[in-house]
């Protein structure tokens, strides 16, 4: 029998129901593996084996006496820090909120344990989800299972839910939440030759989740396949009150939904994406990936979104304000770190505890946000990239107008060696340039594995929808996925 | 536009972080980086653009007046709404003296 760790969420669902193993050793399986690789690869900032053992402890009794199973009965997954669990330390990977514990829990991981999943842990990320590499946690950097070949160089697992990605690719878990902001979901994903949605904005509730920027926190699934993900998202959307950005509409049926050929369809790839200097490796996937969409049925459009250089920009003055708006509260005073030096008013407390609190990435992004917002440049910096923002949606809808959905590369490269870029934060903030513009426009977008480039790692492809047409996007995954026929795991070293 | 060393004090005093003077040093060529970087927007004609309110259409709704509708955001919760605090005293958030 096959290692229940290499097991496909699909896979571990449907052998549950079936009684071909039970809920309980699936966790066991995933509990060891978790342990074993949590000094080498640091993907978890805290594990909780013993909620994966009761939840599928429940789920065999449930089986036993004849009881329906929910969607994801039987499977353990990992639940990025960012997400509020119940009695479950939730940190946001910052000292700020360094034992804070919940004495609520998320929307979003509420449903999926509702559909009958456990939790082995909670995953590391970047701080408050700002970063691209895993390397802003105040609980150390995320070291990606994969290596360049006769190397042992620590590379990026992505960010800012680099634990998920990580955990994913080295199967600890077989599936896992993520959340996407500027590329948070994607561009991990790429970086460890798996899957991951951010589905429209407003599909997943935010409830629960540790805010970043509100107007493009989303929450999606991060899993070894296509149809994983589409089973995940399926338990994790849906309409939820207290979030007063959630869709007010009916979960569709991804999964039975899935179909591959894409007679019909029409393909559009942007010219703008093609930007100077793109890696010719990236430039290469991104063409097999038109070959591949070609050969499901679709119809190749080139298609222009004229204000695509503009988004990254775009994205660095509003996500920075929003966060400096959204980070105010951690004041020391309702919840998380207090830092009172001796003699100290509250003034002062404030501004020693948020010094005391917060990473550098996390103070650099609020100093952004503060100064765009403050009186006399809220104008040139805030309103003007909103409205760069409302142009940069206008692109796309001409766009959808047109074609059915758009393949672009996830990123502009292959993962690069932790460090290698933290000098320079521009030349970190360019890694997102293919995500961010989805973000912005609140459009669903999903990143599926391509193929490994020469140096050994993998390489993703990149496909944004219309809004709500999270099915057109799993689908056209799904094309690709059926063709790039992306078999490779990292050769196991921790 | 630039910082100087002064502006990203003012920053930080408003946006309330203690910052060294080694930091400052170090944030305000980061900073300039980065707002030279997002000058570029300048160059985009936006005449006759509104700013965006909301990037998928959605009406605000009204809850039904209805007390404690939702438990999980309702009231008479005040234990659990002090178990994080820093320092909780007699039923409140404790903080250093505000009145002299």
């Amino acid at each position: 029998m096959t290692e229940l760790t290499e097991l496909t969420l699909a896979g571990i669902r449907d052998g549950v129901a079936a009684g071909t193993f039970s809920a309980t050793e699936v966790a066991e399986a995933f509990n060891t593996a978790v342990a074993d690789a949590q000094e080498a690869l640091n993907a978890f900032i805290v594990t909780t084996p013993e909620a994966a053992l009761e939840a599928a402890k429940k789920v065999d009794a449930d089986r036993a006496a004849g009881r329906p199973l929910g969607k994801l009965a039987g499977v353990p997954i990992g639940m990025k820090d960012l997400f509020a669990t119940k009695g479950v330390q939730t940190t946001a990977a910052s000292h700020m909120l360094e034992g804070f514990i919940p004495p609520y829990e998320s929307t979003v991981s509420q449903k999926l344990w509702d559909a009958g999943a456990g939790m082995l842990g909670k995953l590391n990320l970047d701080q408050f989800a700002m970063g691209s590499s895993n390397e802003t946690s105040h609980f150390g950097n995320v070291i990606s299972p994969w290596r360049r070949p006769g190397e042992t160089t620590p590379l990026a697992p992505g960010g800012s839910s680099g634990g998920s990605s990580a955990a994913i690719a080295a199967r600890l878990c077989p599936a896992a939440t993520g959340t996407d902001t500027g590329g948070s979901i994607r561009q991990p994903a790429a970086f460890t030759g798996i899957s991951g949605i951010k589905p429209t904005y407003g599909r997943c509730s935010r409830w629960g989740i540790v805010a970043f920027a509100s107007s493009l926190d989303q929450a999606g699934p991060m899993a070894r396949t296509v149809r994983d993900c589409a089973i995940m998202l399926e338990a994790m959307a849906g309409f939820d009150p207290k979030d007063a950005t959630s869709l007010d509409l009916p979960v569709p049926a991804w999964e039975a939904g899935l179909n591959p050929d894409l007679r019909g369809k029409k393909v559009g790839i942007p010219r703008e994406y093609r930007i100077e200097g793109l890696n010719a490796e990236v430039a290469k996937s991104w063409d097999d990936g038109i070959a591949w969409l070609k050969d499901a049925g679709a119809e190749i459009v080139e298609i222009s979104l004229p204000h695509t250089k503009f988004a990254l920009p775009t994205y660095y003055i509003i996500a920075p304000a929003e966060a400096s708006s959204n980070l105010a509260r951690y004041d020391g005073v309702r919840y998380g770190l207090r830092d009172l030096p001796e003699g100290a008013n509250l003034q002062e407390m404030y501004a020693a505890t948020r010094a005391a609190g917060f990473g550098g990435e996390v103070k650099r992004r609020i100093l952004i946000g503060t100064y765009v917002l403050s009186a006399g440049f809220y104008d040139a910096y805030y309103t003007q990239a909103q409205k760069v923002r409302a142009l940069i949606a206008q692109d796309f809808l001409k766009a959808f107008e047109e074609v059915d959905v758009i393949l672009t590369p996830t990123a502009p490269s292959t993962p690069f060696a932790l460090g290698e870029k933290r000098a320079d934060p521009v030349e970190m903030y360019l890694n997102d340039v293919f995500s961010v513009p989805a973000s912005l426009a609140g459009l669903p977008a999903m990143s599926v594995p391509a193929g490994l480039a020469s140096d050994g790692l993998p390489l993703g492809l990149h496909l944004i929808g219309k809004p709500f047409d999270e099915a057109g996007v799993l689908n056209a995954g799904l094309a690709i996925e059926a063709r790039a026929g992306f078999h490779a795991s990292p050769a196991k070293w921790w | 536009m630039s910082v100087t060393t002064e502006e990203v004090a003012r920053i930080a005093a408003l946006a309330r972080l203690k910052v060294t003077q080694e930091e400052l040093a170090a944030m305000v060529p980061e900073l300039n980086g980065i707002l030279a970087w997002v000058e570029q927007l300048g160059e985009v004609d936006v005449t006759g653009i509104a700013p965006m309110t909301a990037v998928i259409p959605n009406h605000l709704r009204l809850r039904a007046d209805v007390v404690n509708a939702d438990p999980l955001t309702g009231g008479g919760i005040r234990d659990a709404v002090l178990a994080n605090a820093p320092a909780a005293e007699h039923g409140f958030f404790g903080v250093p003296k505000v009145i002299e």
